[in-house]
């Protein structure tokens, strides 16, 4: 039994435990997961003086009312996000990207991200949770992870195995940038498809579809002409591979994807832009820039020594 | 051996082993999956064969595109020493309440449902590769006359335990899930326990299946 606990109010559309995620294990089935926006995970950690690959709470859109009991424990949102924190009879505005300190009593409100898709809430302690395969983050589909691997529910409690001592409070000035572009590499299958499906894809805009979640992003707009086959014998996928099936209506795999797949690759996106790439909410208008390997992995290079910059900041 | 590497974008290698499907060229892949899963090479972080593709996918902190192409290049791969490969059973049941693509695969392969299932059960079937979803097996290879498409438009939910055919192919779905593959009948069996962390797979590459038919009662008994 643990004093310090969370009781869930009001469980939000997809909240989860998340965290680096899991690997050495698609050739099992099992995709990486862990949090689909890295960079805001990590900061949320730092914020409240945590180790940085430990779990937190993401959510999607509208995020999670909690209650909180125990002794005096620091909380950081990071996102977009618009959250309030109740104090006995008063009900403060919070903001992203600064710690809190809250007591026993006190609620956080995770009303919605803002023209985003996730945010983070991490608390200064470590959550009780079970690890499976090293990780404890939620993969519903295959209902792996701590949870059962199911998302959170009304009325549930979650226990708070350890509070970290040092509650100072942190704050960073952070704004998430969108970009214009989504880089990507040619995919294996770029051959596949028509001359003038090759051009739409780099050249028209597309628009992120309703039917996205954690595994794969759909997009709609001009449809991409194969002209060798719209089926391919499965192979493995990897996070960030955009699929063109029959419909020529490009699916990019996201965190918890299906770990192979049958449907000709047109592009990658480049790691870099994947962070920014998630947090598209449907209706965004996406356009494609094509770059070379080497660029990608300069790009990546310098959003990593970003964010590096950022959490030794904190 | 591996016939080409290039980079499936900027943190995994695509490594091309042909084109054709069969024991021989997946043996192949097998063997190098099993090699480099064995040395733990630096910053790679998943391994997933296939018929004939490996992805070894890494982590960019950790390394890049250059150092694992060249590690791979160089590799001395070996015959796999632990030859684990089993023989299974899987049970199936194959009324109405189950195969749910039945009447579709008659008109497509322009059989009877009894001539279905004899030139589906009893035979066995080689695993080339687990995956798409947890623990899922791709078997193969079915007789030249058992081979229809993909469904049109994918069921958003097959049902666990379905048994379905594409092409030369017959899979598992551990669990409920999306999928456009033929379906056929279903098994009680549990093909993936994920509270089994060393051995979450029933059915694993390299192992051979054999379709054993059973009744409605008999399903109904193994699912207890």
């Amino acid at each position: 039994m643990s004093n310090n606990y969370l009781d869930i109010i009001r469980p939000g559309i997809n909240t989860t435990f998340q965290d680096k995620g899991r690997d050495h294990l698609y050739h099992i089935g099992i995709p990486f997961s862990g949090a689909m926006d890295n960079r805001n995970y990590l900061i949320a950690n730092k914020l409240v003086n945590n180790k940085l690959d430990i779990a937190v709470i993401e959510f999607a859109y509208q995020g999670p009312h909690i209650k909180y009991s125990g002794e005096r424990i620091n909380f950081a949102v990071t996102g977009d996000v618009i959250f309030s924190i109740k104090k006995k009879n008063n009900e403060i505005e919070g903001n992203c990207y600064q710690s809190y300190q809250i007591e026993n009593g006190d609620e956080i409100n995770i009303v919605s991200t803002n023209k985003s898709v996730y945010g983070y809430l991490a608390l200064g302690g470590e959550l009780d949770l079970k690890s499976q395969w090293n990780s404890c983050s939620i993969n519903t589909k295959a209902n792996i992870g701590s949870n059962d691997g199911k998302k959170l529910d009304e009325g549930q409690r979650i226990n708070l195995k350890k509070i970290n001592s040092n509650k100072d409070i942190k704050k960073i000035n952070y704004i998430n940038t969108k970009i214009e572009n989504i880089r990507v590499m040619r995919g294996t299958n770029f051959d596949y498809f028509s001359e003038k499906g090759k051009q739409i894809f780099y050249e028209k805009e597309f628009i992120v579809s309703k039917l996205s979640d954690r595994m794969g992003m759909r997009l709609e707009g001009p449809k991409i002409g194969n002209i060798v086959n719209t089926n391919i014998k499965s192979e493995g996928l990897i996070k960030g591979v955009i699929q063109v099936p029959a419909d020529g209506n490009p699916i990019i795999m996201l965190s918890d994807h299906g770990t192979v797949g049958g449907y000709p690759k047109i592009g990658v996106v480049a790691s870099a832009d994947y962070d920014r790439l998630v947090q598209m909410t449907p209706g965004s208008k996406i356009k494609f820039k094509e770059i070379n390997l080497s660029d990608a992995e300069t790009l990546f290079k310098l959003y990593e020594m970003e964010t590096q910059n950022l959490l030794s900041q904190i | 051996m591996i016939k080409n590497i290039s980079n499936l974008g900027d943190a995994a290698l695509y490594c091309d082993f042909g084109n054709e499907v069969n024991k021989s060229i997946n043996s192949q892949v097998i063997k190098y999956f099993k090699t480099i899963k064995e040395k733990k090479f630096k910053g790679i972080n998943n391994l997933t064969p296939s018929y004939n593709k490996l992805i070894i996918s890494y982590d960019l902190k950790k390394t890049n595109f250059k150092e694992v192409k060249n590690y791979v290049e160089n590799i001395d791969a070996k015959e796999s020493q632990d030859i684990d490969s089993k023989k299974l059973e899987i049970p199936v049941c194959c009324h109405e309440n189950f195969s749910l693509d039945i009447k579709r695969l008659e008109e497509i392969l322009k059989l009877s449902r009894e001539k279905i299932l004899e030139n589906f059960l009893n035979k066995e079937y080689f695993c080339y590769m687990t995956g798409f979803i947890a623990g899922m097996p791709f078997l193969g290879d079915l007789d030249e006359n058992m081979r229809a498409q993909r469904l049109e438009t994918p069921r958003v939910k097959v049902p666990k335990g379905s048994v379905a055919l594409t092409e030369q192919f017959a899979n598992i779905y551990t669990f409920e899930s999306p999928g456009g593959w033929n379906v056929l009948g279903n098994t009680p069996l549990d093909v993936f326990d994920s509270s089994k962390e060393d051995k979450p797979n029933l059915i694993n590459p390299g192992d051979t299946v054999i379709f054993k038919e059973i009744t409605l009662d008999q399903y109904k008994n193994l699912n207890e």
